[in-house]
């Protein structure tokens, strides 16, 4: 019995160290080799229109289907679902009084009953649908990619459906996933292990120069991790030294992506754990800003240290996502000043990810660090597409809360989002009050405004 | 695998919300997938909380009022259907259903419920009757900090004036009917769905 066994043993190991070997040097072949060079064999995007294809038919498979059981399909709209005048409270009300008495304008009431109805409306009509809550969430996408976590009408799925949607399964945990794991642990650990030993050359062109490239291959090995295929468009663009480079703010991908293709500087809080031991190892390279817990809370603190960095023009310009959350990637919320207030070249970058691939969204509330992390590495691709847009200043008579709306608009018209002033930070908190002060008052000058007009005649 | 929003709600459940509240199939899917996004807690009911989470409605004068009328007396949470009750108000009103036949229930969406629905808003304490205190209160909300207690007293005492007609210094929904019956209830009080 043993005899039986050995020789087949035998063969086992040696298939497994073949296999183990062609995998390895395939991996080094067509990934890591390109990715130290820059260069692109271009399988991602054969990938990609195969997919696009692929996506096609299994969404004409489920109309079919559900037009087969005679059921009306679930269509997702990403725009309005309501109509919404944009007409001011003003106007709205005069509407309703006018349409309500016969009495002529001039001596117009301060005060009808049938206002209220312009306050039921605009209340039920934020329940029905408002700008804010929605940004919160992923995106609804109109055909289905072959994810389940983005499907809304599974139960008209026929077998042939089914069988392909299997097919993705195996391809994307089976192959995919594995070999994105392996790339991503190469990638962070070339960086940590690269960039310690790169910390103990003397200062000068020689450890910026290497500290760069070292930086940039271990981002593309990363992005190969993810198997992002990205866009760059206008890089003439790009930011310099000595300027500050914002964008747009979906995922804590939009950091690879970026300095995959250019140096920058972060700047963030200094975390715990796997996290912080990169950090470390980043900072020795070259100088990067990170902030004790404790320091975050001091803006007077953030700002010098900023400012003078941005002074120092052999140092690399700072990446910051005004922000300060992630958004759904539809639009473009209201940007914190305090990047603003430096005084020194703003880069606007914009980045709008395709949804089709794979959700690059980060939504905190509901997934942890980690887990983000594997949903990415078992979506089918991230597709995205960075502008680099013309460098903008701080005009003469501007402050900087103009500054960062006017550079926001311009992010928001590039990237095709929907421009909003409300906060990020609604995703946790509360509104301010002041904003209803504003509507109030637009009401009292209503009121007491025509008790004015009346005392005069 | 999340909420998907034709999953949870069967045929029937929709069949039902339709013949009730007039909706069409597609809205109400689409309202089911708000009322799921808005449930935070994902058990199947809103609470205040998950209004108030709504930063267009946080900052409306009337916030509180509106939020209150979809939850019945003494209720805490509100389901789909409740939901679906209470938005019906502001469904257009189409032409051929004014022909309806009139022994029929009202539907929640005719002129009259609309105005109830306002009506409510001022009825602080639901007893039917708008006094001059519930007005000044849900006047005060509207106005904030910016008008004098003496001034919005006077426009308290001249709408009640002008309104009252029993004499009982306070208005009753059939008063509040007359006051408004030449407004464009149907069109102000009215949410057109674009699809």
């Amino acid at each position: 019995m043993g005899l039986f066994f050995d020789p087949f043993d035998n063969l086992l190991c040696i298939l497994l160290g073949i296999s183990f070997t062609v995998w390895f040097t395939l991996l080094l072949v067509f990934i890591i080799v390109p990715a130290i060079f820059g260069v692109s064999f271009g399988i991602r995007r054969l990938y990609m229109k195969s997919l696009l294809k692929i996506f096609e038919w299994a969404t004409l498979r489920i109309e079919r289907g559900a037009k087969e059981k005679n059921h009306l399909l679930y269509k997702p709209y990403s725009n309005a679902i309501i109509a919404k005048e944009p007409t001011s409270l003003e106007e709205e009300i005069k509407e309703i009084r006018r349409s309500g008495s016969n009495r002529d304008l001039d001596s117009a009431s301060e005060f009808e009953m049938s206002d209220i109805f312009y306050f039921a409306r605009r209340g039920v009509e934020s329940i029905m649908d408002d700008e804010v809550t929605k940004r919160f969430s992923a995106e609804e996408l109109e055909s289905w990619n072959l994810l389940t976590r983005s499907n809304y009408n599974f139960h008209y799925i026929s077998l042939r459906l089914t069988v392909l949607w299997g097919l993705g399964v195996l391809i994307r945990y089976g192959f995919l996933l594995p070999l994105r794991v392996t790339l991503a642990f190469t990638g962070v650990g070339l960086l940590v292990f690269l960039t310690s030993i790169i910390g103990l050359l003397p200062n000068g062109r020689m450890k910026n120069f290497l500290s760069e490239k070292v930086h940039l291959m271990c981002y593309r090995i990363c992005v190969r991790a993810l198997t992002a295929i990205i866009t760059y468009h206008d890089r003439e663009n790009k930011p310099k030294n000595g300027g500050i480079c914002v964008a747009n703010h979906t995922s804590p991908i939009d950091v690879i992506i970026l300095a995959s293709d250019g140096c920058y500087a972060m700047v963030g809080q200094i975390h715990g754990g796997l996290m912080g031991v990169i950090q470390r190892s980043m900072v020795k390279a070259c100088p990067h800003i990170w902030f004790e817990r404790s320091e975050v809370k001091d803006r007077h603190l953030v700002a010098k240290r900023l400012s003078d960095h941005v002074e120092d023009k052999s140092k690399l310009p700072i990446l910051i996502f005004p922000e300060g959350t992630c958004i759904n990637n539809t639009s473009v919320m209201m940007f914190k000043k305090g990047s603003f207030e430096i005084g020194s070249t703003v880069y606007p970058v914009a980045i709008k990810y395709d949804p089709r691939f794979g959700d690059a969204f980060w939504n905190s509330s509901k997934f942890g660090m980690v887990n983000y992390l594997l949903r990415m590495m078992s979506s089918w691709a991230i597709v995205c597409s960075v502008w680099y847009l013309p460098p903008m200043c701080r005009e003469e008579g501007e402050d900087a809360v103009q500054f960062a709306n006017r550079v926001k608009a311009a992010i928001a018209r590039q990237g095709g989002l929907v421009d909003l002033l409300w906060d990020g930070g609604l995703k946790r908190g509360k509104v301010k009050d002041t904003f209803k002060e504003e509507q109030q008052k637009l009401y009292s000058k209503m009121l007491v405004g025509t008790q004015e007009d009346r005392s005069r005649s | 695998m999340g909420s998907r929003a034709s999953t949870l709600l069967r045929e029937e459940e929709i069949e039902e919300i339709k013949k009730e509240t007039g909706f069409s199939h597609s809205q109400i899917t689409r309202l089911y997938s708000r009322f799921t996004s808005l449930d935070k807690g994902e058990n199947g009911t809103l609470s205040r909380e998950d209004f108030q989470r709504i930063p267009e409605l946080a900052i409306n004068p009337l916030g509180d009022r509106i939020i209150n009328a979809f939850f019945p007396e003494g209720e805490d949470q509100v389901n789909f259907r409740g939901f679906m009750r209470t938005l019906a108000h502001f469904r257009p009103i189409e032409d051929n259903e004014k022909n309806k036949d009139p022994t029929a229930s009202e539907p929640l969406n005719s002129r009259t419920n609309k105005l109830l629905f306002a009506f409510r808003l001022y009825d602080l304490d639901r007893d039917d009757k708008i006094s001059r205190d519930e007005l000044l209160q849900v006047l005060r909300m509207m106005v904030g900090v910016n008008i004098s207690d003496e001034q919005l007293g006077s426009i308290a005492d001249r709408t009640i004036q002008e309104a009252d007609q029993n004499g009982d210094n306070s208005i009753s929904f059939n008063e509040f009917i007359k006051v408004l019956e030449k407004v464009d209830v149907e069109q102000k009080m009215s949410i057109r769905f674009l699809h």
